[in-house]
């Protein structure tokens, strides 16, 4: 009997679902699992209904409106005029095509990447696409999913496979236990900062170790939506015991003695002991504290405590860069983070929406009030999140403390459905992206966690969580 | 697709990293399903806050503003997916991006809209910038797919590597779901296989 070669989890899923190889040698990689959304819907289904060609396995193709949808209440597909076209198109698509669609009314509705995990839609070691470069959110379920333009979109929908050469493998190993009011997004802003913003670039990355082991699955998703800040193709955590109980009942998962039969399969999707990767990275989190973007990159993060570097303490490769974001974000070198005040607050999207972010914001908010002059937002990321967030009472802990609470869509992420701030403003937002004029003309973004998001609404300054919270012990 | 085989054009420098896909082709105030690709391209980095063009910007400037070869850093297109943000270079007629190197989605993008996106290492990227800067616009450079070889005014041909696969695709301009569709065979044969071993995987019941 042959024996077999040590293989990494991902190579393992990789293998699995290869078709065969193109004549261009690219890999066919079988696509399980493929969500839309409106954006890039639209180009797609004309450019199949111009080439004759049909969707091959609407069954397993989903879509969802998220990016232009508003989040007032009461919204409808003109409350968001920039965005009516986009929804209506892929509405049709999707009739036409026969694809279940989330529809901007559907009580399951949200942001993709938060769907189609709490539906069950994505499973461990199944491959998954959206035309979102965070689609690598569903790694928190131990899936392997990439990010696709329009193009390559069509292609999955006449093909189930995408076309791709192998990338490389990074185990990213989180040594330690997470400190007080420090999570998932603080532990991947850090890991940015180390690595830089294309330092994945070309890798599926594998997280481990302690910390990430420890995470629950909404954390691993949040960890794994920013690997593609670090230019990592996609990301993920191999699935455990907390994995399969976080997906035990969800309505789009197996069910009775087929459950029993994934169970069992799921159990095995580790990397084995003595597999290689292509490039190890261990990172301590046991000192962490929260972390929080200073300039217009998702790398140029400092702790909570810290001061905006000067020029000459950057890489001198990044140095027009900070300067540029020093002028751009309106800091000095130097500058301490805390302290800073802000205009607006945003709790949101595929990186942090989902209840337990919620429910961690919720728990700094209580008993307080929005500083004045603060605009501060609350936007589920899915209609189900927002539901069970109000069975939960959390909109009346938010509405109460002054907080806007809005219907569920990506928002003021990239600001695609009208959720802009103010040129000028300092905005503390939860989200992935710090780039310039992304959530409006010249605003500017610092991110950080919901609690850090959270304590800063109240404080009306940027701030510390714990030393908020330890003031009012 | 349409095929590339050579382009001869102005060369512009955008000498920057991390050059997102935000910048090069934000998501504009109202947009519609027939965007406007051609006014797209760095839309904010074209205009001064009055709406009026930045004359400064290196696509605004007389020499430039038919560039057909984009000269910049490391990562181009670093963040989201969209698409747009190549089509808005073809609007714009360019048709080569050279730079030290490219996030990962967007020269895939790259690939599939027939625009080249050479990569030059450090060297060659170095000496390859300073004579398009010399150059300024006043003569055209040339990049060859065929021979894998930039040439025009300052100095020598400059080679670079392109993957086998990728250089015929672009050369043929090769229809990507045309040549996966060879493989139907292949993929149906695999659900059928997978429907076995993980049958979980090859349906989506709504369980309720």
């Amino acid at each position: 009997m042959p024996t077999t070669r040590p293989r990494t989890l991902f190579d393992k899923i990789w293998d699995f679902h290869c078709v065969g190889q193109r004549a261009d040698g690219r890999d066919l990689l079988y696509i399980d699992r493929h969500v839309l959304h409106e954006l890039h819907a639209h180009h797609a289904f004309a450019q199949l209904q111009k080439q004759q060609r049909k969707v091959h396995r609407p069954d397993l193709t989903f879509a969802v409106q998220d990016h232009t949808v508003a989040t007032r209440p009461g919204r409808d597909d003109d409350t968001n005029p920039s965005g009516t076209a986009f929804i209506k198109a892929m509405r049709e698509g999707c009739r036409n095509n026969g694809i279940r669609l989330f529809d901007i009314d559907d009580p399951e509705q949200g942001i993709s990447h938060v769907v189609a995990p709490e539906l069950g839609i994505v499973l461990p070691g199944a491959t998954h696409a959206v035309p979102d470069s965070h689609a690598s959110t569903v790694g928190g379920l131990g899936a392997l999913a990439f990010g696709c333009g329009t193009s390559e979109l069509a292609h999955i929908l006449v093909t189930q496979v995408m076309a791709l050469k192998r990338p490389k493998r990074m185990r990213v190993r989180l040594d330690g236990a997470l400190g007080p009011h420090v999570n998932a997004k603080d532990v991947a802003l850090r890991l940015i900062a180390e690595l830089g913003v294309a330092g994945a670039r070309g890798y599926v990355v594998e997280y481990g170790g302690a910390a990430a082991c420890a995470m629950p699955i909404e954390q691993r998703m949040t960890l794994c939506n920013l690997n593609i800040e670090m230019g990592g193709r996609s990301g993920f955590v191999a699935p455990d015991e907390a994995t399969f109980a976080w997906l035990a009942g969800r309505p789009f998962g197996p069910q009775g003695a087929q459950w029993d039969r994934a169970l069992a399969y799921w159990r095995t999707l580790r990397s084995d002991d003595e597999a290689t990767f292509d490039r190890e990275v261990v990172l301590d989190c046991a000192s962490l504290e929260p972390q929080i973007t200073w300039g217009t990159d998702p790398s140029q993060v400092v702790g909570i405590s810290g001061r905006v570097p000067d020029a000459a303490a950057v890489d001198p490769s990044r140095r027009a860069a900070a300067e540029s974001a020093f002028a751009y974000m309106g800091l000095e070198p130097g500058t301490a983070l805390a302290g800073l005040p802000v205009n607006r607050v945003f709790i949101g999207s595929c990186t942090n929406s989902r209840l337990p972010d919620l429910e961690t914001a919720a728990a700094v908010v209580r008993g307080r009030r929005v500083a004045a002059g603060v605009v501060a937002m609350v936007v589920p990321g899915s209609s189900s999140v927002k539901r069970e967030a109000e069975a939960a009472g959390l909109d009346h802990v938010f509405r109460d403390a002054g907080f806007f609470w809005g219907e569920s869509g990506c928002s003021m992420c990239a600001g695609g459905n009208g959720d802009r701030g103010q040129p000028g403003e300092r905005c503390v937002s939860t989200t992935n992206r710090n780039f310039e004029n992304r959530q409006g003309p010249k605003v500017r973004t610092h991110l950080a966690s919901p609690a850090t998001a959270a304590a800063t609404a109240i404080a009306g300054r940027i701030t510390d969580v714990r030393q908020l919270l330890a003031g009012a012990a | 697709m349409q095929p590339f085989s050579s382009h001869t054009g102005i060369a512009a420098p955008l000498l920057k990293d991390d050059i997102n896909t935000d910048q090069i082709a934000p998501i504009m105030h109202s947009r519609s399903l027939k965007e406007d690709y051609k006014a797209m391209l760095f839309h904010r980095a074209r205009h001064r806050e009055d709406g009026s063009e930045d004359p400064d910007f290196v696509l605004n400037r007389p020499q430039f503003r038919a560039a057909g070869i984009l000269v910049t850093g490391q990562n181009f297109g670093a963040g989201s997916s969209r698409e747009s943000a190549v089509w808005s270079m073809l609007a714009n007629d360019i048709r080569v991006i050279v730079a030290k190197s490219f996030a990962d989605i967007y020269r895939e993008n790259c690939l599939q809209n027939g625009v080249l996106p050479v990569v030059l290492g450090p060297q060659d990227a170095d000496a390859f910038i300073a004579r398009v800067v010399a150059a300024d616009g006043a003569a055209p450079f040339t990049i060859d797919l065929v021979t894998q070889r930039i040439s025009g005014p300052g100095g020598p041909d400059i080679a670079f590597e392109i993957a086998a696969a990728d250089r015929t695709r672009l050369l043929e301009g090769l229809d990507d779901i045309g040549m996966t569709l060879k493989h139907m065979d292949d993929i149906v044969g695999w659900e059928s296989r997978a429907a076995a071993v993980q049958p979980w995987l090859q349906t989506t019941q709504d369980s309720r």
